[in-house]
């Protein structure tokens, strides 16, 4: 029976939707675990890296599988945030937690449709210009909050405020609560973005990206493909922005800098492009990484506010440079070169 | 019309500046094929050099700018050797990661040295008065036509340069086909680094001036992020291989958001900028200034 299932022509290795509906529940078991074995400071930090995660796993399907660059993901992450709070704000009902898959829904949703108009726009730029569009993007759209004649509805510089969903039965505190909805979303999303990449569109990305013509030759719409990469990139940031909302409690035109979408595109290239647990390295990276080094210049008992203020920030710059000049390939391209290091060393017949 | 007439020159004062930036981006989009996002925090920290002169230590203002181009001209080529040459032939992105890692540290090191919170208002060079006609008075003043000046100067020198000079040929020659430039014996490594300089120069000459202007003022973050995304606007508006596009794309930007700022409404100037860029990318996917067979296969 085990043979069954785990031999190498078994049952996991044949079908991809359980092998990774297997690993989605082995991270929920973990997530579960660590969630109840960290302290309250650890565990307001697991919700940023849980919905960086979920963004940063649409931008890489995006940007290392279907190969188009977006520098304006904060811009998506923005129209859930706000899809959400527009929904909470107008359509209320008892069930805190039913209401709440509804609402990640209804931003996933929305920055898809969101996201269906920017590809079809960005369908016709290539490299330079696109990333000029996004940029321009991830810089004007957040400022239609502050136009005067939509301040009423979308709340102006403040933003809309939202309600944070309450834990079902009180055993839990609310922060943890936060990262239990943080972290399910994630494994959720993570799960999605897994199985579409090993499907039929996941390839059909990865040949619009190696080749356009040839792509097109073999039947497929290469315009097609790179609006659905938009469509389901900017779904999973969608939720991203729900998420942000609710730790936030805000949807505002603050929570969406330039500074974020950076991140985003930092995390992913930083973890290695279009692998999702590369997107999972280097969303933790560029959470944790200000945390880490704001430890490490208290600890040093820097005496300047100037220069302990800005610590952080200056290791963040640095550690990006120098991983990209150390590691051009990433996280997951270190990872890779020791497994297959590993591999050679244990079963050195193996290639002849 | 005088209304029109203030916008129109408001328009392309503000339009030379953008106009400027883009210029800076195009020159290193030229040489090296990357879009140099630490632009606006290189320009940012020559600009707090040349402020920390003229306002602290009371340094003549021609001196303060003197000094800001110098150390914007040491400063990229620094930047191009020690950072960018690395990763120039590696995957594309890399390339933008390292400038990003770039910009977030000239932020911090700015921030440590002088301070975050504070923004500082950066001496002008000329009068902020307007100039008369009759007895009404322009939003036109002689440190606008300074700006104007300035960056038509440096346009024209660039333009002279690149055309005129064996220099700017073997500049031109190497960003072109970087392999044949080498087997005639261009040594094309160091005029990236050059171009590189020069851009960062340029760039650290609009810094002092944008600083300069009414609404100027000096700080970490903020007011040069916002350049240079305007400035790269402008760029792709002009298509990025046309220093002369992206000339006329500053301006048209400049022109097109002092019209939208007064007429329509003055705080979504950002979204007016995205507008304009999709609009013109939606007619022309490479700029107005691009060549036909932009794409290679």
């Amino acid at each position: 029976m085990a043979d069954e299932i785990f031999s190498r022509d078994g049952m996991l290795s044949r079908s991809t939707l359980l092998r990774h509906t297997l690993a989605a529940l082995v991270g929920l078991g973990l997530l579960y675990a660590l969630i109840n074995g960290m302290g309250d400071y650890r565990n307001s930090q697991l919700a940023p890296i849980a919905f960086t995660v979920c963004a940063a796993a649409g931008l890489t399907l995006l940007v290392g599988q279907s190969g188009q660059i977006s520098l304006g993901h904060g811009a998506f992450m923005a129209v859930g945030a706000y899809t959400f709070a527009l929904i909470q704000e107008h359509w209320r009902t008892s069930h805190g937690n039913l209401e709440l898959i509804g609402l990640l829904a209804a931003a996933a949703v929305g920055a898809a449709v969101f996201g269906a108009f920017v590809g079809v726009a960005a369908a016709r730029l290539r490299g330079p210009y696109l990333a000029g569009a996004t940029l321009a993007l991830a810089l004007g759209l957040p400022s239609l909050a502050t136009y005067e004649h939509l301040t009423k509805q979308l709340g102006g510089n403040a933003g809309l405020l939202v309600v944070s969903p309450n834990p079902p039965t009180g055993s839990i505190d609310i922060y943890r609560w936060q990262s239990v909805i943080c972290c399910v979303s994630a494994v959720v999303v993570l799960w999605f973005v897994a199985n579409v990449s090993r499907s039929r569109v996941g390839r059909s990305f990865r040949a619009v990206r190696d080749d356009e013509i040839a792509a097109s030759l073999c039947g497929l719409s290469v315009a097609r493909v790179q609006v659905l990469a938009f469509v389901i990139s900017a779904a999973c940031a969608g939720v991203a922005g729900g998420l942000l909302a609710i730790i936030d409690l805000t949807a505002g035109p603050q929570a969406f800098p330039l500074s974020l979408s950076f991140g985003l595109l930092a995390a992913v290239v930083f973890g290695g492009l279009g692998s999702l647990a590369g997107a999972v390295y280097g969303s933790i990276l560029v959470v944790l990484l200000p945390v880490w080094s704001q430890d490490l210049t208290d600890a040093l008992s820097v005496h300047s506010v100037k220069v302990s203020n800005n610590m952080p920030l200056m290791v963040y710059g640095v550690v990006l440079a120098v991983a990209m000049l150390a590691a051009p390939n990433g996280v997951q391209g270190v990872v890779r070169r020791l497994g297959s290091g590993i591999k050679r060393l244990a079963i050195p017949s193996e290639e002849t | 019309m005088f209304r029109f007439l203030n916008l129109t020159l408001n328009g392309v004062s503000v339009g030379m500046i953008y106009a400027a930036v883009a210029l800076s981006l195009v020159m290193i989009w030229r040489g090296t094929r990357i879009v140099n996002f630490a632009q606006g925090g290189m320009l940012m920290f020559t600009t707090f050099i040349a402020w920390d002169l003229a306002q602290v230590h009371n340094v003549n203002y021609w001196a303060a700018l003197v000094v800001a181009v110098l150390s914007g001209l040491v400063l990229g080529a620094v930047a191009e050797r020690v950072l960018v040459r690395p990763v120039e032939n590696g995957p594309p992105l890399n390339a933008v990661i390292v400038t990003l890692g770039l910009l977030i540290f000239l932020q911090a090191l700015a921030g440590m040295i002088w301070g975050n919170s504070q923004a500082h208002s950066y001496p002008p060079g000329y009068s902020f008065i307007g100039y008369k006609v009759g007895n009404r008075r322009l939003a036109f003043s002689p440190n606008d036509l300074f700006i104007v000046v300035a960056v038509l100067v440096v346009v024209v020198a660039l333009y002279l340069l690149f055309r005129r000079t064996p220099l700017g040929l073997r500049m031109r020659a190497s960003a072109f086909n970087p392999e044949v430039a080498r087997l005639l014996g261009i040594r094309v490594g160091r005029l990236l680094t050059l171009g590189w300089a020069m851009a960062a120069g340029l760039g650290a000459l609009v810094g002092v001036l944008v600083a300069g202007t009414t609404s100027g003022y000096v700080q970490p973050v903020g007011p040069f992020d916002a350049l240079l995304v305007y400035g790269f606007t402008a760029a792709v508006i002009g298509g990025l291989d046309s220093p002369i596009g992206a000339v006329i794309g500053g301006l048209l930007l400049g022109l097109l958001l002092s019209y939208a700022d007064s007429y329509i409404s003055n705080n979504v100037r950002t979204l007016y900028a995205l507008l304009v860029l999709i609009a013109v990318l939606m007619i022309r996917p490479a700029g107005l200034f691009s060549r036909s067979s932009t794409r290679r296969v």
